[in-house]
C-alpha cells in the first residue's frame, strides 16, 4: 500500500511540479505582491506590507466603474446567453430539418476572431460624421432617433458589449446544449408519452434535469468567462477603456500593469486577488446550488 | 380486455439511404389476445418483435391494418389515450426522481376529474410497490437498486395506472442468469393477480415458454405460428420453428425418402408414406433411444452427465450441424469405449421439413 501510494505520487510528480511552477507559485507570489507597498519590479523594492494597495484599488474610481461594468455583463449575459441557447439547442433539436442548415451557420462566430467580429459590431454600430450606421438605420425605421452607441452614452456602449457578448459565447452553448439533449435516450421520451406526459412536463421534469450538468458546465465557465472579460471591449471601444468607462476588471489590471498610466504592480496585484475573491465566491455559491438542483 | 390485431403492417424507409427499398418491420400481422392472457412474442432480434409492440402502445402508427382494445378502434389515438403500460428493455426510469417519485409520475400527468387527490395517488402508489415487492425502497434513486429491483420499479410505474394492456419489450434480458428466471416467475405472478392482458416480447425461447399462456413466433416481419407453447413444440410448422423452440435445440439432418423409408445416409430410420424426395429432418435431442440393433448408426464423441439425465454428443455424416446431441436417461449411458452407438428414433419427435420452402410435411412417421 505504502509503496503502491508512493509511485502513484511519481507518475504525477511531472503535472505537480508544472502546475506548481505556472500555477500555484504565481498566485501566491501575486498574492505576497498585492500586500507590498510601492513594489517596484525593477528594483525589486517595496516600502511597506500592509493593506493600502487594497485600499486604493477600492477607493479609485476606475476601479469601481470596471467593477461595476463586470458585474453588469456577468448578470445580464451569463443567464440571457444560457437561455436563449437552450431555446435554440430545443429548437434545433425537434426539428431535424433546421439541424443540418444551421449547424455551420450558428457556429460560424465560434470560429472567427473576437477582434475581427468586434471591429463588425463596431461598424455596425459606429456613428460617424458620414454615417449614423447600420443599427442606427434600422432603428430610424421604427421611428427611434440615432443613438451613438461606440462614443455616446453608457447604457448605449453597455448595451453593445452585452449583445456582442451574448453573440459570441452562443455557438459554444449552443453545441454543448445540442449534444447534451441528443444524448437523452429516446427511451425517457416514450415512456412520458405512453403515460400521457404534457410537453411543459416533459421539458421541465424530464429534459432539464437529464441535460443539467451540462447546463450547470455552462453556467459556471459562463460566470468565469464573462469576470475574465477584456478583449472583446478592447475589439469594440479600443484600448482606452478607461476613458470611455467601458473597462472590465481585468482591463483595470492590464492598466495597471502595462497601460499608459500603468507600472503598478502592487495596485494590479491587489486588483488581481479582488477578482479572484469574487470569481471564487461566486463559483462556490454555484457548486453549492448545484448539488441540490444537478442530477448526474 | 382482448386484443385484436387486424393484418398490421409496418413499413419504415431503410436506414441506411442509398437502398430505396423499404423495410418491411411487421408485415400483415393478424392475432387475437384474449381476454387476461399472458402472450409472449418470440422472434429473433431484429424480426419486428418492438416494432409490434411499439404499434400495439401507440409509439408508432401502422403503415395499414387495425388495432381493437375490445370493441374499440384504437387504430388512431395517442399512446396516452390507449391506456396502456409499457415496460422498457432497458426499464428508462427516470434517474434524478425516486423510486416513489418514478412510480406517482404517470399518475402526477393526469387532469381533470381523472386526477386523483394527493393522498390517492401516494395509495396507489404505495399499492403498486406493494404488488411487486419494492415497498421498503420507496425513498431510493434508481442508481441505489440491483438490476431486478430497477425491473420492479417499471413494472410499478407501468401498473400505477391500472392499464387494460400491460406491455413488457425484453425485460428480463439485462438481468443475470438467476435473477431472470426468479423475474419472470414474479412477472406470471403479478399478471395472473391483476388479470391484465399481457404482451411480453423476448428473444429468448425459453423464457417465453415458461410463462406464456401463448407464444407468437415471428421471422422477418412475419409471424410463423400461434399457439400453446407444448402444441409449439410439439407440432412446429416449419424448419425455423422447429430449430427456434427447445434447449438444447433440435438436430437437423439431410435426409431422403426413397421407396417409404426415410433415409439418413445410409441408415434407413424410419417408415414415411410420401413420393421420394430429399427432406430435412429434425430430431428432438429427446427423440433417440439408445439400442443395440437401433437404425441410427453415430459415431459416438462424448458423454456428458447432467444429473438425471445425461446427453450425449455423437457425429453422423447426413448431420446438418456439426454434432447431433441427443438427451438420454442415465441408465441407457452408452459405452463410451466402443466409439460408435447405435439409436432408435421415437417417431413423434422426428418432423419432416420440404427441402426448398422448409415448411412441415404432414406425414404418419413409424
Ligand atoms: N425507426 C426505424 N427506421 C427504420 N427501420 C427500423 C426502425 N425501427 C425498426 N426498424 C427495423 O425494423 C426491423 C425490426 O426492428 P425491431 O422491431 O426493433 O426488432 P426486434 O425488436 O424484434 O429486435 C429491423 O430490421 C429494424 O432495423
Ligand atoms: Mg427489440
Amino acid at each position: 500500500m505504502e509503496r503502491r501510494s508512493a509511485k502513484g505520487w511519481l507518475y504525477l510528480l511531472p503535472a505537480v511540479a508544472f502546475l506548481g511552477v505556472f500555477l500555484v507559485y504565481p498566485l501566491v507570489d501575486v498574492f505576497v505582491y498585492s500586500f507590498e507597498e510601492g513594489y517596484n519590479s525593477a528594483s525589486q523594492s517595496f516600502f511597506g506590507v500592509g493593506p493600502y494597495n487594497y485600499s486604493y484599488v477600492l477607493h479609485d474610481p476606475y476601479f469601481l466603474q470596471a467593477l461595476k461594468n463586470t458585474f453588469v455583463l456577468v448578470i445580464i449575459t451569463v443567464p440571457l446567453s444560457t437561455g436563449l441557447a437552450l431555446l435554440i439547442s430545443v429548437g434545433l433539436s425537434s426539428i431535424q430539418k433546421l439541424k443540418d442548415l444551421f449547424q455551420t451557420v450558428y457556429f460560424l462566430p465560434y470560429v472567427t476572431n473576437t477582434l475581427a467580429v468586434g471591429l463588425v459590431f463596431m461598424i455596425l454600430f459606429k456613428k460617424t460624421a458620414y454615417t449614423d450606421g447600420l443599427v442606427n438605420l434600422m432603428l430610424h425605421w421604427f421611428g427611434a432617433g440615432p443613438v451613438d452607441f461606440i462614443d455616446g452614452p453608457h447604457w448605449a456602449k453597455m448595451f453593445v458589449l452585452c449583445f456582442y457578448t451574448v453573440w459570441v459565447v452562443m455557438p459554444f452553448k449552443i453545441l454543448i446544449l445540442t449534444s447534451a439533449l441528443a444524448s437523452v435516450n429516446q427511451d425517457y421520451y416514450n415512456a412520458a408519452r405512453i403515460d400521457g406526459t404534457s410537453r411543459s412536463r416533459i421539458f421541465f421534469r424530464i429534459t432539464l434535469p437529464m441535460i443539467s450538468p451540462m447546463l450547470f458546465y455552462l453556467i459556471i465557465t459562463g460566470f468565469i468567462g464573462a469576470f475574465k472579460a477584456y478583449s472583446d471591449a478592447v475589439a469594440i471601444f479600443g484600448v482606452n477603456l478607461n476613458a470611455a468607462g467601458m473597462n472590465t476588471m481585468v482591463g483595470y489590471v492590464y492598466d495597471m500593469l502595462y497601460g499608459d498610466s500603468g507600472g503598478y504592480p502592487s495596485y494590479a496585484s491587489a486588483a488581481a486577488i479582488i477578482l479572484f475573491v469574487i470569481v471564487l465566491t461566486i463559483t462556490c455559491i454555484n457548486l453549492l446550488i448545484s448539488r441540490k438542483n444537478v442530477h448526474y | 380486455m382482448k386484443v385484436v390485431l387486424q393484418n398490421l403492417t409496418k413499413r419504415f424507409p431503410n436506414r441506411n439511404k442509398k437502398i430505396k427499398e423499404d423495410v418491411v418491420a411487421v408485415s400483415d400481422f393478424s392475432f387475437e389476445i384474449p381476454d387476461g392472457e399472458l402472450i409472449g412474442l418470440l422472434g429473433p432480434s431484429g424480426c419486428g418483435k418492438s416494432t409490434t409492440l411499439n404499434l400495439i402502445c401507440g409509439l408508432q402508427k401502422p403503415t395499414s391494418g387495425r388495432i381493437f382494445f375490445g370493441e374499440d378502434d384504437v387504430t388512431d389515438l395517442p399512446p396516452e389515450n390507449r391506456g396502456v403500460g409499457l415496460v422498457f428493455q432497458n426499464y428508462a426510469l427516470y434517474p434524478h426522481l425516486t423510486v416513489r417519485q418514478n412510480i406517482l409520475f404517470p399518475l402526477q400527468n393526469l387532469k381533470g376529474a381523472e386526477r386523483p387527490s394527493k393522498e390517492e395517488m401516494l395509495r396507489r402508489a404505495l399499492e403498486a410497490a406493494k404488488l411487486v415487492q419494492i415497498d421498503t425502497l420507496m425513498d431510493r434513486k434508481p442508481s441505489e437498486l440491483s438490476g431486478g429491483q430497477q425491473q420492479r420499479v417499471a413494472i410499478a410505474r407501468a401498473l400505477v395506472k391500472m392499464p387494460r394492456v400491460l406491455l413488457l419489450d425484453e425485460p428480463l434480458s439485462n438481468l443475470d442468469a438467476r435473477l431472470r428466471l426468479q423475474t419472470r416467475e414474479e412477472i406470471r405472478r403479478i399478471q395472473r393477480e391483476t388479470g391484465i392482458t399481457t404482451v411480453f416480447v423476448t428473444h429468448d425461447q425459453e423464457e417465453a415458454m415458461s410463462i406464456s399462456d401463448r407464444i407468437v413466433v415471428m421471422k422477418d416481419g412475419v409471424v410463423q405460428q400461434i399457439g400453446r407453447p407444448q402444441d409449439v413444440y410439439d407440432s412446429p410448422v416449419n424448419l425455423f420453428v422447429a430449430k427456434f423452440l427447445g434447449t438444447p435445440p433440435i438436430n437437423v439432418f439431410e435426409g431422403e425418402v426413397r421407396g417409404g423409408l426415410l433415409r439418413l445416409g445410409e441408415d434407413a430410420v424410419l417408415k414415411a408414406a410420401l413420393p421420394d424426395q430429399k427432406v430435412w429432418v429434425g430430431i428432438r435431442p429427446e427423440g433417440f433411444a439408445p439400442e443395440q440393433a437401433g437404425p441410427l448408426h453415430c459415431e459416438l464423441r462424448a458423454v456428458e452427465v447432467m444429473g438425471r439425465d445425461i446427453s450425449v454428443v455423437a457425429g453422423h455424416p447426413a448431420c446438418a450441424g456439426t454434432a447431433i446431441r441427443a438427451i438420454i436417461r442415465a441408465e441407457d449411458r452408452p459405452d463410451t469405449q466402443v466409439g460408435t452407438v447405435r439409436f432408435a428414433l421415437k417417431p413423434h419427435k422426428v418432423f419432416l421439413f420440404h427441402r426448398e420452402s422448409e415448411e412441415r410435411l404432414a406425414v404418419e412417421l413409424s
